[in-house]
Order: structure tokens, then sequence, then C-alpha cells
């Protein structure tokens, strides 16, 4: 009896702990997110200042030590390892680079190869292997450079991939707007005063086309604020040309939409 | 574990290629909006045929003015200086060069042409948008000479209702009383003019004391109060044809009149035996019926624009308040709560607000406040001033003002102010002769 208690009890206990192990986010309080404050920032730069998340920091150093072992065992692998290897054996190989490329379908640019080979023989290494390695290698290599060269801008367009524009990049747009738009002030307040307006821009940040989207509210009867509203987005669009866009990604922001809303303005 | 990462991965991929940047432009900025407003192009026969007439030197020239004005006083535009323009206005009001006007950063362009024809002053004139380069608008008058000021306040309120999205004020008159005098012997005369000041005539001729003229919001009718027999009594005259009558055969006194919103009542108090009510009389029929039934002195008394409900003025609580009852006296309410003695509650034609004067502390402010009483907003505070009358859009009261000419406090002058539902563009109407008692009419042109 006290046996079985003690059995039953045990696993009970065991489930109960996995409960609490494995499911962590029914304790979990949903997450009080504080009311959104807008600031107005007034000097922008065109590049984000703002030093990297320590996620990001973390990532970036790894690259770079990355970068740097890649480049330190590189020139090791090419001249020192193969030059031993390659120098005693030269017949060999060169027979054997014959014999895989007679398999091969083109015999005349071989023979060329081969050629070549036997001449610089005791300066290059003709491993046959070794010489698709070299191929990638220095594929890397200059991938790597770009990537040291491109840092910066590489790592934005990853965080701006997930997010849109960049904060500072939004907050330069929306600053610029905010100082062309004048707002209609005999619009009624309690309205609702949306007027969302599609655009598409040259990489110079011109617009070369402007689409309002609920066009179909701009003739209805009743609704002529909306029109005016609208005609005070556009002006405002066409005022502030050409528009403070980041200076990379055209791809992602050639498409762009701007949400013009009246409401907090007039307290509503 | 990775398949779950991967199926996570094939549900995000596409989205991320597809989503559509979106920019949240929340806030704008409120400085008024520049407009270049240029003058009428006139052709010199035209000119000289309105210099014969009306002695002045150029038609075109006067009617921009008058735009130009009307469009300052609302503080929502800011019209550019004349002298930077680029343009002549004959040649602006065929095709604008719209890089010109850009220069001098106007975002809208009025122009027009005025013609002598037949007698007759013809204007037309086109609103154009100067970022769009395109035109907005395009309207023509005829009217006799002398009825330039007008063609000008019309101009003004097509422009203000294209740009605004609101119907505009200009197009309208303002009756006061108008005051001469020491303040123990002053004499007292209805006046009427154009919201801009110009125009002014004088309805009565002095001689018994008049009191709050308010406008039917439908014609040009007024009912104001005037002593009659030393017993005040609610009038009714026709402003076209001078007419004037006694509204109904009350055995006291009656005060405070208003016309209801279709016209065709009027709203008043009568005080018989030291109480006042509220009674409302039909003016085809001359029913009289009575509102309020309080020991309390009910006064004051506004009907809402669709005319289902009264605000009006009490003491029922122990201090002068406002309360909103039905239109047949059912379901009062008390909506002041604040501070200090309510009183002169107008209802706004839009019918979104109740306009107050209020006095605290020695100190009198003209506000507004929701229709259940919440949002009280005081945009004006003074030593002394009272009774906001609104424009016919719901956006501007005038009121008058009440201020002491030397340190002594002895002799005082009163004038018209108007003040703008934001609190911020406040101005003061000139009028020839001190004035109180503003009531604004609606517009004189639908």
């Amino acid at each position: 009896m006290i046996r079985n208690i003690a059995i039953s009890s045990t696993f009970h206990l065991f489930i109960v702990l996995i409960a609490a192990m494995s499911l962590p986010f029914l304790s979990k309080k949903p997450i009080d997110l504080p009311p959104i404050i807008s600031i107005e920032l007034i000097q922008i730069t065109d590049k984000t200042n703002i030093p990297f998340a320590p996620k990001a920091k973390k990532i970036i150093e790894k690259i770079k030590k990355k970068e740097k072992l890649v480049s330190e065992q590189a020139p090791p692998k090419i001249v020192k390892k193969e030059k031993p290897d390659a120098v005693p054996l030269p017949d060999e190989k060169i027979e054997k680079v014959q014999k895989l490329e007679e398999k091969k379908q083109n015999p005349e640019k071989i023979d060329n190869e081969v050629k070549q080979v036997s001449e610089f023989e005791k300066e290059e290494l003709f491993d046959p292997n070794s010489i698709a390695a070299l191929i990638d290698k220095s594929k890397e290599e200059t991938a790597e450079t770009n990537k040291k060269t491109n840092k910066i801008t590489q790592d934005q367009d990853r965080s701006i991939d997930m997010t849109g524009l960049s904060l500072s990049e939004e907050d330069a747009l929306k600053a610029q707007i905010f100082g062309c738009w004048s707002i209609p002030l005999g619009l009624p307040y309690n309205e609702n005063l949306l007027v969302r307006i599609k655009l598409k821009l040259k990489p110079d940040g011109s617009v070369i086309r402007s689409e309002i989207l609920d066009h179909a509210r701009m003739n209805k009867p009743g609704q002529g604020f909306y029109k005016v509203l609208a005609e005070s987005a556009l002006r405002a669009i066409k005022l502030c040309q050409p528009l403070r866009v980041p200076t990379t990604g055209y791809e992602r922001w050639k498409d762009l939409q701007l949400n013009f809303d009246a409401r907090e303005m007039l307290g509503g | 574990m990775l398949f779950r990462y991967l199926f996570i991965l094939i549900i995000l991929l596409p989205i991320k290629a597809f989503a559509l940047i979106e920019v949240d432009i929340t806030r704008g900025n409120l400085s008024p909006l520049p407009i270049a407003v240029s003058p009428l192009s006139i052709d010199e026969k035209s000119k000289e045929s309105f210099n014969k007439i009306l002695k002045n030197k150029d038609m075109g020239l006067e009617i921009s003015i008058v735009v130009e004005n009307n469009l300052k006083q609302t503080g929502l535009f800011n019209p550019l200086n004349k002298n930077a323009f680029l343009q002549k206005p004959d040649i602006a009001h065929l095709k604008p060069r719209f890089e010109d006007w850009a220069l001098i950063k106007a975002q809208a362009l009025i122009t027009g042409k005025v013609t002598f024809i037949d007698e007759k002053l013809r204007v037309e004139f086109r609103l154009w948008d100067v970022l769009a380069a395109k035109e907005m608008m395009a309207l023509a008058f005829t009217t006799v000479p002398s009825n330039w000021r007008r063609v000008g306040h019309i101009i003004t309120d097509k422009v203000y209702e294209r740009l605004t999205g609101e119907k505009g004020y200009f197009d309208t008159r303002i009756i006061y009383v108008s005051e001469k005098g020491k303040k123990v012997s002053r004499i007292k005369k209805l006046a009427i003019m154009d919201q801009d000041g110009f125009n002014t005539k004088y309805l009565t001729l002095g001689n018994e004391l008049v009191l709050t003229p308010r406008f039917n919001p439908t014609n040009q009718m007024v009912t104001y109060l005037s002593y009659f027999r030393n017993l005040p009594r609610v009038y009714l005259l026709d402003i076209e044809t001078g007419i004037q009558e006694v509204v109904g055969d009350f055995p006291g006194m009656t005060f405070a009149p208003r016309f209801s919103p279709d016209g065709k009542k009027i709203i008043m108090s009568f005080a018989m035996g030291g109480n006042s009510d509220i009674y409302t009389m039909d003016l085809e029929n001359r029913i009289v019926e009575r509102i309020t039934n309080h020991p309390s002195i009910d006064t004051s008394p506004s009907y809402s624009p669709n005319s289902k409900y009264i605000c009006f003025n009490s003491d029922r609580s122990g201090y002068q308040q406002i309360y909103v009852m039905k239109s047949d006296g059912s379901n009062v309410k008390r909506i002041s709560f604040g501070k200090g003695i309510y009183g002169t509650p107008v209802w706004s034609p839009r019918g979104d607000l109740i306009a107050f004067t209020k006095m605290h502390k020695g100190k009198f402010y003209i506000g507004v406040m929701r229709t259940d009483g919440s949002g009280e907003r005081l945009l004006t505070e003074n030593f002394y001033q009272e009774a906001p009358s609104w424009s016919p859009n719901g956006r501007v009261l005038i009121f008058y003002r009440e201020t002491k000419t030397d340190e002594k406090g002895e002799g005082f002058s009163a004038k018209l102010w108007s003040i703008d539902l934001t609190g911020y563009n406040e101005r003061l109407v000139e009028t020839e002769t001190d004035a109180s008692d503003p009531s604004w009419s609606s517009l004189l042109s639908n």
C-alpha cells in the first residue's frame, strides 16, 4: 500500500516537474509594453551611428575572427604545405593530370596546360585536387575582402530586411515630411482622418508616381474634408521632393506607403 | 528541431519579400498655408467705368485685397506680399507659370478677371494648386457694381471651403449694439455691418435702449430686446423692410430672445413675480408654450442645431450654471461643474460644442465645452467680456470686451473681438463706434 502511494506520488511529482520545466511559457505573463513615445529628431545623418546591439557585436566579432583565421591559414596552405608536396614528385603528378584530362573532352587545351605546367614546374604547384581548392579559396578571399569593405552596410541590410527602414532612416523621412505637411485646420475632429498614399520612388528619392489608396472616398458626399486632407498630403510629398531616403537598398524602398494621420494633431 | 526552424523560415520568407514599407506621418505643421492672391486682371475700359461709378482706381486690385484680408483674418492662410509676384495678373489667369509661384513658396494661387458688361460687374476667378500644377476651381459671378465687396467675400468663401473642407463665413453680416457717450447716458443703437467691418448701417435711432440682437439663422430677420414704456420687451425686425413688431403680448418682461434653428420660433425668458422661465413662441400661429417650470431663474436659452435640445442658464443649484434639456422641457441635466459662474450658453451651429461666458475670481472667460459638459476649454481671459456668438460654420466666436480707458477706471470702451476654436487667433473687429452684444448672421448666399 505504502509502496503504491510512494510510486504514485513520485510519478505525480515527476509529471509536475516536467510540466513546470517544459511549459515555462504558461507561467509567463504577457509583456507589458510601455506606451510608445514619439520623439522628433532634428539632426539626422544619412547613416546609422547607433552602436551595434550586443548580439550583433558578438556576431561581427566572430566574423572578424573567422576572417583573420582564414587569411592567416590560407597563405601557408598555398605556399608552404603544397610546395614540398609537389616538388619531389612532379612527374607523377603531371601524369595524373594528363590521365585525368585525357578523359575529358577537350584534349587541345590540356596539351597547352600540360606544357605550361612542365615549364614552370619548379615555381608553381599543380596538384589537380588543390587547383580546385585554390580556385575556391580565391573566391572566398574576394568575398571576405568585400565583406570587410562593405561590412557596415551589409549589417544594416540584414537588420533592414527584418524591419523595413531602420529607425534613423524612418525618422529622417518622417521629420522631413512633418515639416512639409500643412494640416488643414478646418477638419472635423471625430472623423477618420487617415490618408494612405502609395509611392513609387526613384533611387534619388524623387517621386515617380503617387496613388491615394482610398481613392473612392475622395468624391463621396459628406466626405469633402477627406479630399482636402488627401490633397494636403499630396502637396506635402510634392514639397518635400526628393524624399530623404536611405542611400542604399533601393529595391527595399522603391515602393513606399505613407500613412498620413491627422487625428493626433487635431486632438480627436 | 531543425525541421521546425526550416518550417518557420519557409513561412517567414515570403512575408519578408513582399512586405511594403509603411511610414506613419502623424504630425505636420500648423503654420498658415502660404497663398498668393494675384490682383484680378482688368482692362482699361472697365477700369474707367468702375472709376466713374465707384471712385476706386483698380477694381481688380481692390477685390483681391478684400479676399486677402479675409484669408489673413482666419489665421489659417498666409497671403504673400504682392510685390514678390513675378507674373502679371492677366497672363497668370490664363496659365500660371507654376515654377514662378513655387519660387515664392506659394502653395495655392488665386487669379481672376474683372469686366464691366452691360452696367454690371462680372468677376471670374480660378484657384490653382501650385505644387500639383493644376486648377482646383473656377467660378464666375455677375452682380451690380456696388456689390463688389460681397464678390470678394464670396470668392473667399469658395476658396476657404475648397482648401479647408468646411464652409466659409465671409459673406456674412454682424449685428451689434453701437454705443456712444458716457456710461450713465449712453446712446445705444442697433447697427449692422459686413463681417470685416465695412458697410455699417444703423437700424434704430437711439431713442430707446436696445440689447441682445440675434439673427434668424435662415433669413435676414433679427430679434432683440428693447424698452417699451419702460418695460423690456422682445422685438422682431425685418432688416430688408425695416418693419418692427413686439413679439407676443406678455403681462411682464420678456428678454434673452433667440431664434430656433428653422427660424420659425423664438425662444426667450419671461419674468413674472420674481421668477423667470423659458417660453417659446411660434411666429406663424403665435402659440406660446412654456418650456421650464421651476422657482429659480432660467434664462439665456439656445437650441441645438437639430432642435432636439435646448441649453440654458439657471441658478437652481444655488449658482448660475449651464443646463441641457430636451426641447419639450424634460430631462434637465446640469453640464457645467467647474469652479465659478457660467452664463450665456450658445450651441454651436456644428452641434458639437457649447460656447459660454465664465466668471471666476473677478475675471471673465470665453470658453467652449462639449454638449455633455466634458472637455471644457477656456479660449480667452479678460477683465470684462461676454456674449459669444458663433460664426455660421462653428469655427469662430465673436464677443465683446470692455476695457478701462484710464487708470482711475473712469471711462471705458467696448469693442468686438473674434477668436477661433484654437484660442490663438484673437483679433479686434473694427467698428465705427463702441460696440457690444454681437450676433453673426448665416451665409447670405449659399
